[in-house]
């Protein structure tokens, strides 16, 4: 009975239920991509090395390197000399703990989407992650060093429209209003695969291709930005790190490359805790939105109330029936969450995928999934507690009719 | 032999200013002097038989709905002894009293008190639904009886007062009470519309062995009945009954 009561009440009361509901909802959808966000992207941007374990770059902040060279985001701390790293690979100590190197250099781009020159090896041999190594799209192929070739990642492609054959003129600098178009004209030979890698996002053109690029300052010739080094052992990185960074030169060694990223986390820490806070502020505004859209119904629900009474019902069934809306207004509204989290999560994670090209999965289980609903559900029941008492306690005979 | 059977029944509010409620004193509460009380009801003997159909005349502000709501077990009494069906009501709880009401008594208010919010069949069903459960066939059946099978699924502001009423009285029988209490059931009628509700309670209440007790102080309702008191009679606490 109780429950035709609760469903009876709604319907009735379909508007408030709807916008209170909504509102639950959007509390709801809001703490899901909050939390996933916060989590899966920490999680995942750890993650990602593209298959290195530490990178080589000019002297300076270690996470800009990362990010620069790994991630293809911020500007490039500067060159460093191709002799320079060639002398470190003869020092005994380090050169037998590196076990891949892979040079690149930055400095270039095509309407925002940054051309990087590598090596060919990157993609013939390196695993960018356990057992996945990179493959191109049917028809295509690697780059060939002296050559004015392209390889492109699977997102940049998409997003530019570029099929095998396409042409174009790199431009110079990395920001999507570039300084000028180089005069060189490369050609699409090969497009990836996706590797949900910030890869995905960058055209790849041979290493000397931006070193000797029109316009580009001569010395460029004999330098690169940065090189992603594969070690032998863990303990070799802890090696090179000290003695590269401690010895004062010109070069920094970041290693190990997901401690460096979670320490992007940890600065901005403080913007993470006030969207969470937002959320939970949004969770308990919402909530109280139950207890005022009840409470605020309650003077016109009192005599149907008394009614009930009136033919029977006891304290505790008014009580339970009106619990019980707060209950089903929040099962709602966390059950319509979901879709908004879908809405919202799914727009974050493209925007995530679209800025660095690393894929988050908004649907893989979190924990969040159970005990953010669960939080809000329970949060609308105390919500509903406080009306529900005031019918616990509503004087039957008063409230029905007037006494004769 | 006696369904409802009534002895010293005193029921008195605060007065006002002195922290009135018209509930008056809660269980337990200990009973405050004379004084600062306000009787309403105080009846020494009243019985009502099984079936039997008495209407009671009295005054607004006699005490009338107080005496309902008293047997109703709505209302807890300072004193005295009300036995239906041969169990004591005042010695009961509110659950229990609760319960005796869902499942013994049907109560038609002069106000219908039909639920906005649920139809017409869906208000029968709760009459039954806080006692021994709702039996759909029988609430339909009792919606054709009053002349309502074609509204059962009409919402109260869909129907006219005369059809509310109708929808309240087969609500009131839903239960198979063996006593409907009937609290001015006609005073918000039109003189045709009260005429057929009057018939319709009489007669259903007839048709299913129900004793009736009606309160009206309206002169034509009360000369429809056979068996007639006068409440100003029978409540001492108007200081004319009779001894």
């Amino acid at each position: 009975m109780i429950w035709n009561l609760i469903y009876r009440s709604l319907r009735q009361h379909a508007l408030s239920t709807l916008v209170t509901a909504g509102s639950i909802a959007l509390a709801s959808g809001l703490l899901l991509t909050v939390w996933v966000v916060k989590t899966q992207s920490q999680a995942v941007f750890a993650q990602t090395n593209s298959g290195f374990d530490a990178v080589l770059g000019a002297r300076g902040s270690k996470l800009q390197l990362v990010l620069n060279s790994i991630f293809h985001l911020e500007s490039s701390p500067g060159n460093i000399s191709a002799a320079d790293f060639e002398a470190l690979r003869r020092n005994p100590m380090i050169g037998g703990a590196i076990k891949t190197a892979i040079p690149i250099a930055v400095g270039d781009s095509f309407q925002g989407w940054r051309v990087v020159g590598t090596v060919e090896k990157l993609f013939a041999e390196i695993e960018y992650a356990p057992g996945k190594r990179y493959a191109l799209a049917p028809g295509g192929r690697n780059f060939k060093i002296g050559e004015h070739e392209a390889v492109v990642g699977s997102f940049a492609a998409k997003r530019l429209g570029w099929k095998l054959g396409t042409t174009f003129h790199p431009q110079h600098g990395v920001s999507e209003k570039a300084e000028r178009d180089h005069d060189e004209l490369y050609t699409v030979v090969g497009i990836l695969e996706p590797t949900s890698t910030p890869v995905d996002r960058v055209i790849w053109i041979p290493l000397e291709g931006i070193q000797t690029m029109s316009g580009h300052n001569p010395l460029a010739k004999a330098e690169i930005s940065a090189v992603l080094i594969q070690l032998r052992a863990p303990t070799a990185g802890l090696m090179a790190s000290n003695l590269i960074n401690q010895s004062g030169g010109k070069l920094t060694f970041a290693y190990p490359i997901g401690t460096i990223v979670a320490e992007l986390f940890n600065k901005i820490g403080w913007f993470d805790q006030v969207l969470t806070l937002l959320a939970w502020l949004v969770a308990a505004v919402a909530s109280g939105s139950v207890l005022v859209s009840i409470y605020n119904s309650m003077s016109a629900r009192a005599r149907d109330i008394a009614i009930l009474r009136a033919l029977g019902a006891r304290r505790r069934t008014v009580f339970g029936a009106v619990v019980g809306e707060a209950a089903v207004i929040g099962v709602l509204g966390a059950a319509l969450g979901f879709a908004v989290y879908a809405v919202l999560g799914g727009a974050v994670a493209a925007i995530i995928q679209a800025q660095t090209g690393v894929v988050l999965e908004p649907w893989k289980f979190n924990a969040v999934f159970w005990w953010a609903p669960a939080t809000l559900v329970g949060l609308c029941v105390l919500g509903g507690f406080v009306p529900a008492l005031k019918a616990y306690r509503l004087p039957v005979a008063e409230t029905i009719a007037p006494v004769s | 032999m006696s369904l409802l059977t009534i002895k010293d029944l005193v029921k008195s509010y605060p007065r006002p200013g002195r922290g009135a409620r018209l509930s008056g004193r809660a269980p337990g509460e200990p009973a405050s002097n004379a004084a600062s009380e306000h009787r309403v009801v105080d009846i020494a003997e009243f019985s009502l038989a099984a079936a039997e159909q008495l209407a009671l005349r009295g005054e607004s502000g006699s005490g009338k709905t107080t005496f309902l709501n008293l047997v109703a077990g709505i209302l807890a009494p300072d004193r005295g002894s009300i036995v239906l069906d041969g169990r004591e009501v005042t010695a009961l709880g509110e659950a229990g009293r609760d319960r005796l009401r869902a499942e013994t008594i049907g109560y038609i208010f002069q106000t219908f008190n039909l639920l906005q919010g649920h139809t017409a069949l869906e208000n029968v069903e709760l009459g039954m639904a806080f006692g021994r459960g709702v039996d759909r066939a029988h609430a339909v059946e009792l919606l054709r009886r009053v002349g309502l099978g074609d509204k059962h699924g009409h919402f109260p502001r869909q129907l006219s007062t005369g059809q509310q009423q109708r929808v309240a009285v087969a609500r009131a029988l839903s239960n198979r009470p063996q006593l409907v209490l009937a609290d001015e059931p006609t005073g918000n009628l039109d003189r045709r519309n009260a005429r057929e509700a009057l018939y319709l309670i009489r007669e259903v209440c007839r048709e299913e062995g129900a004793a009736l007790l009606l309160v009206s102080h309206d002169e034509r309702v009360l000369a429809q009945f056979e068996q007639m008191r006068d409440f100003a009679f029978l409540n001492r606490a108007l200081g004319t009954a009779t001894p």
